[in-house]
């Protein structure tokens, strides 16, 4: 593998001090080459969203070794690495501001960078997610989920990174709409190049668009493994079989033979 | 099939606007008896307001019409509103998508319970306790006595939804109405809590409706499914045969699932044909 685009070594990341200190993120060591697409899947409270944040500069508290794109970074970032990095949220009700019209709220990473035509790029952004020109003077509740989600993509888009982190992309969307941003994010990659860290809780939504994954347990990572050995269910972590188990549809037996994994 | 739990016959909810009336349930029709009936489509269907609409729970200023909409033969469009309480929990029980919102924050989760219990049935304090202990453990919480005393913040979003269900349960209804009772959830304990769900049903011979978006459980855990769409059931079928639908919105839906057992990349979209809104839905929806 040449040089990996995002490099995580033994990244540990704790909330609160005390009796109250919560390890959320506990060693955590991965490697995302340029150009993949890399999933980390997980339960409430495994830490996957954690580790996104921490990569991404959200969340600026955590230890060990975190290199993006060849450079070591520090808890605070600089402005050229949000050029480099992007991130897009799960909700899309949650993620635009709602008095702002999606011309300003495009418009703004590109004046905060301050890059040269600003007309044109929103143009092309918004084009390149699949809207309109016409999109471009509306406001987020004009917009229907699936193409708010489009307009937080083309926002990520328009400082043209190297990298793409999404957090539960499609987890808020109608199965119809979740289709097509999965397969927007698929020939947005292709066309770009980009490297993507998608974190999700659906095994099939990260088996569809990645090419390797991570499965995480309270902190922990537990199995890192090729989305072709998961589809063949060559899964060799009990907790992991355990979630391919349980994403198979209901099933009164297999509820039976669950239990909790430290 | 003997008496209908529930007769469900051209159900409509409309809501006023400023831009006129929206219709948010178009005349659906259903019988349910002791079965597990899911309800599935996309947001904006109609399922939620239709299962709310059994409980007479439309917000105001929704309107409510129907043909037929009687539970064990009473008829509920015209029943009083004292006589609709005593229905709702006691012989009707709905639990909600999220235990956050439904659960009183300024309450132990086991008062809550007795509550529920001592509103229906004219029992003791203390007998109010020992069914709620009895129902928490049912419900498989581990250390009844221990949560008892808990306030829903200090539970975890899958115990407070076992809890919502426990305090559903414990007046003994023939009918629950679930609504995404478990799309808050991770999928393993979403497992855990459709096995209660499940074995209460066998057990107690309660009639279930539950409305949910994810073809896959409804396809697995059901008995029959409504596939709603724009405010109508546009297919009705066996829910073991959904993968074999007709409907080309059913199918449509289906095939935009991303599979693990399926490697194509591209995933079909589904194209809305603007006569799926007006097409008369299949005869055997209508039984």
């Amino acid at each position: 593998m040449s040089a990996p685009m995002i490099d995580l070594q033994s990244l540990q990341v704790a909330f609160g001090h005390g009796a109250q200190r919560v390890v959320a993120v506990d060693g955590v060591s991965l490697r995302v080459a340029d150009g993949e697409c890399y999933g980390l899947v997980g339960e409430s409270g495994s830490g996957k969203s954690t580790v996104l944040r921490a990569v991404s500069g959200l969340n600026p508290d955590w230890t060990g070794r975190l290199s993006i794109g060849g450079t070591d970074q520090t808890a605070k970032r600089s402005k050229g690495f949000f050029k480099t990095c992007q991130m897009v949220f799960q909700d899309p009700y949650g993620s635009l501001h709602p008095r702002h019209s999606v011309d300003r709220i495009l418009a703004e990473p590109v004046a905060i960078h301050g890059l040269d035509d600003a007309d044109g790029r929103i143009d092309r952004a918004l084009r390149e997610v699949g809207l309109g020109p016409s999109f471009r003077f509306r406001y987020p509740h004009q917009l229907s989920g699936g193409q708010r989600q489009r307009v937080a993509i083309a926002r990520a888009l328009i400082l043209e990174p190297r990298v793409l982190l999404l957090d539960e992309p499609t987890s808020a969307l109608d199965v119809s709409v979740q289709a097509e941003i999965l397969n927007l994010l698929r020939r947005l990659r292709a066309a770009h190049g980009l490297t993507m860290v998608l974190v999700s809780h659906n095994l099939a939504v990260v088996a569809n668009l990645c090419d390797r994954l991570a499965v995480m347990n309270r902190g922990r990572l537990v199995e890192e493994l090729t989305v072709e050995a998961l589809r063949r269910g060559e899964a060799h972590q009990p907790y992991t079989r355990q979630l391919l188990r349980a994403s198979q549809g209901y099933d009164r037996a297999t509820a039976d033979s669950f239990r909790d994994f430290a | 099939m003997s008496e209908p739990l529930l007769e469900v016959s051209n159900l409509r909810v409309s809501f006023p606007t400023r831009q006129g009336v929206t219709e948010a349930v178009r005349g659906v029709s259903f019988t349910l008896g002791r079965e597990k009936l899911g309800i599935v489509g996309e947001s904006g269907s109609g399922k939620s307001m239709t299962g709310r609409s059994i409980l007479g729970l439309v917000p105001p200023p929704g309107r409510v019409t129907a043909d037929r909409l009687a539970f064990r033969g009473e008829d509920l469009r015209t029943t009083s509103d004292k006589r609709l309480r005593a229905i709702r929990g006691s012989d009707i029980a709905m639990v909600m998508q999220d235990p956050k919102f439904s659960l009183n924050p300024v309450m132990t989760v086991g008062h809550q319970i007795a509550e529920a219990y001592r509103v229906h049935s004219r029992a003791s304090a203390r007998e109010a306790k020992r069914r709620a202990l009895e129902m928490l453990a049912a419900v498989r919480i581990r250390d009844p006595e221990r949560v008892y005393d808990r306030y829903p913040h200090e539970v975890s979003g899958g115990m407070g939804q076992r809890i919502m269900i426990a305090m559903m349960l414990i007046p003994d209804p023939a009918l629950l109405i679930a609504d995404e009772p478990t799309s808050a959830l991770d999928v393993t304990v979403q497992m855990q809590i459709l096995a209660i769900l499940d074995d209460l049903c066998g057990q107690r011979g309660m009639g279930m409706i539950f409305v949910s978006h994810d073809l896959n459980l409804v396809a697995s855990f059901c008995d029959r499914v409504l596939i709603m769409y724009a405010g109508r059931v546009v297919e009705s079928c066996r829910a073991a045969d959904l993968h074999n639908a007709r409907h080309p919105y059913t199918r449509g839906l289906l095939d935009s699932l991303p599979r693990l057992d399926d490697n194509r990349r591209d995933l079909p979209v589904l194209t809305r044909d603007p006569a799926w809104l007006t097409d008369g839905p299949a005869a055997e929806a209508q039984r």
